[in-house]
């Protein structure tokens, strides 16, 4: 049994905030800095030039990458042997983001109620966490701040098994096709394939937050992850929707054992800021 | 790339002679203003009364931008998805608003005002907000500073850098250009 003091787990959330919130994964900037010399369009490339150049300045001055910093969304995984001490969990994370939004200058986003009276709670709590106990005697926290430019243009279908890797295909590149110049493209596309409603859904926000470049460790699902990219790459839209070859930098799919009666589909769109980081305590 | 300086306020004969595509730097000064201060905008005028600003020959910038930190005018201060803002603008081109900036498709009754009145409606890049920051030389809150970020805000700007998305007339970027691009790429690698 190892104790971790809910002090260190603040700590280090308000640290993972701020990296998360100024500080590009590399991988992205890569690609958008790759996607520079790829790209087909003058309009596009400025758009791209103009990002990568946003992405230094946010990490050189330590400002936000994006003014939208986002719902406060964790992956959290606490060992089974860990004996959290001085506090209850859920509000260490809470304080932890109150702390980083206010001290960091990062913009607070979240309204108590959603349709009635939209009142900001004024520090961006909150935290939207999922938990999941595992082995052992560590507890490792993923960030992905999430802006609702682009969030808004996430979809959710429950597909018949019939539809197939077809209907996959046909759901992920219409709903990108639709987002347009929408959720500020190039986009990160997260896909969630099989499990419940929500398991999906969740899947395919894990999913934005897979770095770049990787792909998924079963080759029939890394093959379609391709075959996404390519099309949704011939749509047209580019960066910043205005016309291009780069239209998203990645597509990860996963997927979760399901019902024999259904094939839910989430897509959960990224924009090409997809802030995340982690740390393991 | 021939760039178009234009000193603001921007009046609708201006915004008329502005074409789809083309890249502009702005100067001057705009407001901030997206969902909740719009809301109340609105509401004012379905009472009957005045608005807050003069939003004649204005542009209107939908942002909510971070706070500021120590040493920066203005945080990071990128477009927001300005559809959400469709069902108000209309009203506000009738009164002689003459600019939009924000990113993202616009419905066809905010293109169709443009085109009675004169307004454009201009693009700014989604998730260049570090870099547009620097184009923002002061920002002061106007009114609704109870919204926090989304309170209305008076920028100043200075060669702000912005492409025209859909224009006077209703020429629209987001359809031209990734039509070319897909054509193009079609031919290039087709099936």
């Amino acid at each position: 049994m190892r104790q971790i003091h809910v002090s260190e787990i603040k700590e280090a959330i308000v640290d993972l905030i701020l990296s998360a919130s100024y500080d590009i994964p590399p991988e992205i900037e890569k690609a958008v800095v790759q996607g520079i010399d790829a790209e087909i369009s003058d309009a596009g490339r400025s758009v791209l030039q103009q990002i990568a150049e946003s992405y230094q300045i946010a990490r050189a001055e330590r400002i936000a990458i994006c003014q939208d910093t986002g719902m406060a969304v964790f992956f959290i995984e606490i060992g089974q042997d860990v004996h959290i001490t001085g506090g209850d969990f859920e509000t260490a994370v809470n304080d932890a983001v109150r702390q980083a939004y206010r001290e960091g200058y990062l913009r607070k986003s979240v309204v108590a109620e959603p349709m009635f009276h939209r009142v900001n709670t004024g520090d961006n709590t909150p935290a939207v966490i999922h938990l999941r106990i595992v082995p052992g005697e560590q507890i490792r926290i993923l960030v992905t701040p999430k802006g609702f430019g682009s969030e808004n243009m996430s979809r959710i279908k429950m597909f018949p098994p019939a539809a197939g890797v077809e209907g996959l295909k046909r759901f992920v590149v219409d709903t990108v096709r639709e987002a347009g110049p929408n959720p500020c493209p190039p986009v990160i596309v997260g896909v969630g394939v099989g499990g419940t409603f929500e398991q999906a859904a969740e899947v395919a926000k894990r999913m934005t937050a897979r770095p770049v470049g990787s792909h998924n460790a079963d080759p029939r699902y890394a093959a379609l992850e391709d075959e996404l990219l390519f099309e949704i790459n011939r749509t047209g839209i580019g960066p910043a929707g205005i016309g291009g070859a780069i239209t998203a930098l990645a597509v990860n799919v996963d997927f979760r054992p399901t019902h024999i009666a259904g094939m839910p589909v989430a897509v959960n769109m990224c924009c090409h800021c997809a802030r995340h980081a982690e740390t393991t305590i | 790339m021939i760039i178009r300086k234009i000193q603001l306020p921007l009046t609708q004969e201006q915004a008329r002679t502005l074409r789809a595509g083309e890249t502009v730097c702005l100067t001057g000064a705009i407001y901030t203003d997206r969902d909740a201060a719009h809301k109340r905008l609105i509401e004012l005028l379905d009472q009957g009364k005045d608005l807050p600003i003069d939003i004649k020959d204005q542009v209107i910038y939908y942002v909510g931008p971070a706070p500021a930190s120590p040493g920066h005018a203005v945080g990071s201060a990128g477009p927001t998805t300005s559809y959400r803002m469709d069902a108000y603008a209309p009203r506000l081109i009738e009164l002689g608003l003459s600019g939009m900036i924000g990113k993202g498709k616009r419905d066809q009754s905010v293109i169709d005002a443009m085109k009675k009145y004169g307004a454009v409606y201009f693009g700014a890049v989604g998730g260049a907000a570090a870099l547009i920051s620097r184009s923002i030389i002061k920002s002061e809150v106007v009114c609704y500073e109870d919204l926090g970020s989304e309170a209305i805000h008076r920028f100043e700007i200075r060669d702000f850098p912005v492409v025209v998305l859909i224009d006077s007339e209703g020429n629209n970027l987001y359809e031209t250009g990734p039509a070319a691009c897909r054509a193009l790429l079609q031919s290039e690698k087709g099936e």
